[in-house]
C-alpha cells in the first residue's frame, strides 16, 4: 500500500502531559510526523490537534486506533478524504532596502501575503495558506534573501455545517465504530 | 467552616481507597518519599510484604494478579525505588497484567529540581504504562486510585503508575470517595461486535476445511475455556495455544495439540501453514509465533478475534477482524453454529504426530543422566498435573511448556512478551498469596534464578512455602543454544559458575536439596513436598542440551530445526 500524507484532528483533554504521550506515542511506534499543532477549542478544557503524517491506509488505521489507547484522547478524525480547509500561517523576514522594497511588496500582493513588520534594511511577512503556497511564496522570496522564517504548522477543518453532528463523540474507523459510549 | 475531626492526611485516603478496591496485599519496600505512607500503613488490614529490590515487589504483584485475576499492588519510594520497578511495569505491559504501582515523590514544591531520590517516573514510564498520574493534592488520591484500578483492569488490561508528592500523603483534606462509576469521556473499553461481522465467521467457520484455532491470553483473561471447549466439540477444530494461552483449553483433552510457534511442536506448526482457517482468539500474532510474516499460514482465511483494535492487522493481515471480548464473541457466535466433522484433516495432523513422536525425548533412554525435559515430565507426572508452575525465561521454559501438561487456566505463570529473566521466583511469592491452596513451584535456570535470588529472603522472612526447581545447566542455556546453532559454537559470555545452591538455601534457613541422577527426582520432590518453607531443588541437568524444534528467527514457521532422532550423546553416554 502507498505511503500518502494524511490529516488526523485529534481531540484531547487539556491536561499536563498529553502532548507528550502523543509524541511518545508516534515516535515509539515510528510514526513520521510532519507537521502537529495544538491549541485550545471554544469548549473549555478540549484541545485540538492537527496532526499530518506520512502512512498508508494500514497505518492510519492503526495510528487512530492507537491514539485511541491513550486515556486523555477524546477522539481522531482523519480527514484525509474528506473536504476541508488546511491552512498553515508563516512568517518570513526578507532582506530588502529601499531599492528591494517595492518589488518585494508586489510579491506579496500576488500571494497576498501581508507586510507585518517594516525595518531600514528587512521586510516581515505575514502569509496563510496552504503549504504549496506558502512554498511558492519561500521561493521567489529567497533570491532577495530570506533572514527568518517560522511556520505555525498546519490546521484543518472539514467543510460544512454539521461536522459534529454527523461524528459525534464516537469515532468512525471500522474497527473503532463499535465502541459503546460507556 | 472545616471540621478538623472528619479531615485525614493523604496517606490515610491512599490506604483507605486500596482497602475500597479490595486490596489484601501489597509488595513494597519503603524510602524517604513514600514515608508517610508506610506510617499510616499498619492501621488498614493490608498484609504488606517486604521485598528485597523493588523489580521483585512488581514481578510479585504481576504473579498475583495473574494467579487471582484481581489486581496487583506494589508500593515503593521515589527515584531508584521507582525505576527498580520498571522491567516489571514492562513485563506487565507486554503481558497485558493489570497492577497499580504506587510511587512516592518529592515534595511538590521540589518537584523538577533535581532533589534527593527525585526521578520523572510518570515519564520515564509513560511508553511502558497503560497510563499513569502524578498526584500533588490529597484531595486527587481518592479519585486517582479508583480510577487506577479501572483502568487497570478494564479492557485489555495494564500496568498503572499512581506517583505520589510526599507533602500529598501528609497533608489532610475531607477525604471523598465516590461509589459512581468511573466515567472518563477518552475511554470507551466496552465493545460488542458487530452480527454481520459473526455472520460471516460462521460462514467462514462453515466452510472451512482444514480449520484451526489459535488460542490465546485473551481466552484466560475472558474466562472464556468453557465456550473454548464448546465450540472446538461442535465443529471438531483442533487448538494450538500460545505460550501465554497455555491452560486456556485442556492440555490432556485430544483436540489440544499443545504450543504453537519457535519451540512448538512440528505438527503444530506445519498444521498451522497447512490450514485453510485460523480463527485467532485473543492474541496478538507476536514474531515468536508467525515465524516470517511473508510465509505464514498462506493457504489460510484468517478471523482475528481481539480486544484491542490496535492489534489488527499489526503483524498478521486477516481477513475478518471482530473486536470484543472473546467470551462475548465466542457466547454469541456458539448458537449460530453448526456440527462439523473433518476426518481427512484429523488423519492428517495424525500422520504429522506420528512422525514427531519418534524423536521425543522422552522415548529416548538417559544413560544416566539427567535431562531437564525429564525433569520437568517427571515434575508434571508427581504432581499429577495440578501443581501452579510460575517459570522463568529460557530453555526451561520452553521445556515447561512442551511437557508439563496444564489442563486449567491460571496454573502457568511465565513471562511471554517480555521475556523477562528473574521473574519466576518473585512472581510465585505473588501467586502463592492468590492461591494458597495451591502447590506452587518455580521452575527456573540457574541465570535467571540468580538475577532475583534475593527473594529467597523474603520467602523465609514471610513464611512463604514454594518450591523452587533450579533447571541448573551451567550456562545461560537458551543464548547458548543459539551460539550452537548459530554462531559456531563460540560459547561467549555463556558459561556460568554459580554459587552452590543447597548451601544458599541454607544460609537463608530454608531447605536445599540436589538432584544428579533421574531416579532421585521423585524423592526430591516429595521431600519438597513435605517439608514446610520453601525448598530449593538444585537439579544439575546436561549441559549441552537443546529445546527442539526450533524455528530460526525469520524462518517460515514450518522450515524448523527438528529434533535429532538419535542423540549421540546419549548413544555414549559420555560428556561431550
Amino acid at each position: 500500500m502507498s505511503m500518502q500524507t494524511r490529516t488526523f484532528i485529534v481531540y484531547v483533554e487539556d491536561l499536563p502531559g498529553v502532548l507528550n504521550r502523543v509524541a511518545s506515542l508516534f515516535r515509539r511506534r515510528g510514526y513520521n510526523i510532519v507537521s502537529l499543532n495544538v491549541g485550545r477549542t471554544h469548549e473549555p478544557g478540549v484541545s485540538r490537534m492537527t496532526i499530518v503524517v506520512e502512512a498508508d491506509d494500514d497505518m492510519a488505521r492503526r495510528i487512530e486506533a492507537n491514539l485511541y489507547k491513550l486515556v486523555n484522547v477524546l477522539r481522531v478524525d482523519d480527514i484525509t478524504h474528506e473536504p476541508s480547509v488546511m491552512r498553515d500561517l508563516a512568517l518570513i523576514k526578507v532582506r530588502a532596502g529601499a531599492d528591494e522594497r517595492p518589488k518585494v511588496l508586489q510579491v506579496c500582493e500576488v500571494f497576498r501575503a501581508r507586510v507585518v513588520d517594516v525595518a531600514a534594511d528587512s521586510l516581515t511577512v505575514e502569509i496563510t495558506g496552504t503549504q504549496d503556497k506558502i512554498d511558492g511564496l519561500v521561493a521567489v522570496l529567497r533570491d532577495y534573501g530570506i533572514s527568518e522564517m517560522v511556520q505555525s504548522g498546519a490546521i484543518a477543518m472539514t467543510r460544512g455545517a454539521e461536522r459534529a453532528a454527523r461524528h459525534p463523540v464516537t469515532p468512525s474507523t471500522p474497527e473503532t465504530r463499535q465502541l459503546k459510549v460507556a | 467552616m472545616s471540621n478538623d475531626e472528619a479531615q485525614t492526611t493523604g496517606a490515610n485516603i491512599l490506604w483507605q481507597a486500596l482497602v475500597r478496591e479490595g486490596v489484601e496485599v501489597v509488595f513494597g519496600y519503603p524510602g524517604g518519599a513514600i514515608m508517610p505512607a508506610y506510617d499510616a500503613m499498619p492501621a488498614y488490614p493490608i498484609r504488606h510484604v517486604l521485598v528485597r529490590h523493588e523489580q521483585g515487589a512488581s514481578h510479585m504483584a504481576d504473579g498475583y494478579a495473574r494467579a487471582s485475576g484481581k489486581v496487583g499492588v506494589a508500593i515503593v519510594t521515589s527515584g531508584p525505588g521507582a525505576t527498580n520497578l520498571v522491567t516489571g511495569i514492562a513485563n506487565a505491559m507486554l503481558d497485558s497484567v493489570p497492577m497499580v504501582c504506587i510511587t512516592g515523590q518529592v515534595g511538590s514544591a521540589l518537584l523538577g529540581s533535581d532533589a534527593f531520590q527525585e526521578t520523572d517516573i510518570t515519564g520515564v514510564t509513560l511508553p511502558i504504562t497503560k497510563h499513569n498520574y502524578l498526584v500533588t493534592r490529597p484531595e486527587e488520591i481518592a479519585p486517582t486510585i479508583k480510577e487506577a484500578f479501572y483502568l487497570a483492569r478494564s479492557g485489555r488490561p495494564g500496568p498503572v503508575v499512581v506517583d505520589v508528592t510526599k507533602d500529598a500523603q501528609q497533608k489532610a483534606c475531607h477525604p471523598v470517595f465516590s461509589d459512581d462509576p468511573v466515567r472518563l469521556p477518552g475511554y470507551r473499553p466496552d465493545y460488542s461486535p458487530l452480527p454481520e461481522d459473526l455472520e460471516r465467521a460462521v460462514e467462514m467457520i462453515h466452510r472451512a476445511e482444514r480449520p484451526m484455532i489459535l488460542a490465546g491470553h485473551g481466552i484466560l483473561r475472558a474466562n472464556a475455556t468453557a465456550q473454548l471447549l464448546e465450540l472446538v466439540q461442535r465443529c471438531d477444530i483442533p487448538v494450538a495455544c500460545t505460550l501465554l494461552g497455555l491452560g486456556g483449553f485442556p492440555a490432556t483433552h485430544p483436540m489440544n495439540l499443545g504450543m504453537m510457534g519457535m519451540h512448538g511442536e512440528a505438527w503444530v506448526n506445519t498444521a498451522i501453514q497447512e490450514a485453510d482457517l485460523l480463527l485467532a482468539l485473543g492474541m496478538r500474532f507476536d514474531d515468536r509465533v508467525t515465524g516470517k510474516l511473508a510465509g505464514y499460514a498462506a493457504r489460510a482465511r484468517k478471523i482475528h478475534v481481539e480486544l484491542d483494535p490496535a492489534e489488527i492487522n499489526k503483524n498478521v493481515k486477516v481477513d475478518l477482524p471482530i473486536i470484543g471480548d472473546v467470551r462475548e464473541v465466542l457466547t454469541q457466535i456458539l448458537p449460530k453454529l453448526e456440527e462439523r466433522r473433518h476426518p481427512g484433516w484429523a488423519a492428517r495432523i495424525d500422520d504429522l504426530k506420528g512422525d514427531s513422536a519418534v524423536r521425543d525425548i522422552q522415548t529416548l533412554p538417559d544413560a544416566g543422566r539427567l535431562y531437564a525435559a525429564h525433569v520437568i515430565h517427571d515434575l508434571y507426572k508427581l504432581t499429577e498435573g495440578k501443581a501452579l508452575v510460575v517459570t522463568d525465561v529460557g530453555q526451561h521454559q520452553m521445556w515447561e511448556a512442551q511437557y508439563y501438561k496444564h489442563d486449567h487456566p491460571r496454573k502457568l505463570i511465565t513471562s511471554g512478551g517480555l521475556g523477562t529473566m528473574g521473574f519466576a521466583l518473585p512472581a510465585a511469592i505473588g501467586a502463592r498469596f492468590a492461591q494458597p491452596e495451591d502447590e506452587v513451584w518455580v521452575i527456573a535456570g540457574d541465570g535467571g534464578f540468580q538475577m532475583t535470588a534475593c527473594e529467597l529472603s523474603t520467602c523465609a522472612q514471610e513464611g512463604i512455602k514454594v518450591n523452587v526447581a533450579i533447571i541448573n545447566n551451567g550456562f545461560l542455556g537458551m543464548v547458548r543454544q543459539w551460539q550452537e546453532l548459530f554462531y559456531d559454537r563460540r560459547y561467549v559470555a555463556t558459561p556460568m559458575r554459580s554459587p552452590d545452591f543447597v548451601k544458599l538455601a541454607e544460609a537463608h534457613d530454608l531447605t536445599g536439596l540436589r538432584v544428579t541422577k533421574r531416579e532421585e527426582i521423585g524423592p526430591a520432590v516429595q521431600k519438597a513436598r513435605e517439608t514446610p518453607g520453601t525448598v530449593v531443588i538444585d537439579f544439575r541437568v546436561e549441559q549441552e542440551d537443546s529445546v527442539y524444534p526450533m524455528v530460526p528467527a525469520g524462518a517460515d514457521l514450518h522450515q524448523m530445526i527438528r529434533r535429532p532422532e538419535r542423540n549421540p550423546m546419549q548413544e555414549t553416554g559420555e560428556d561431550p
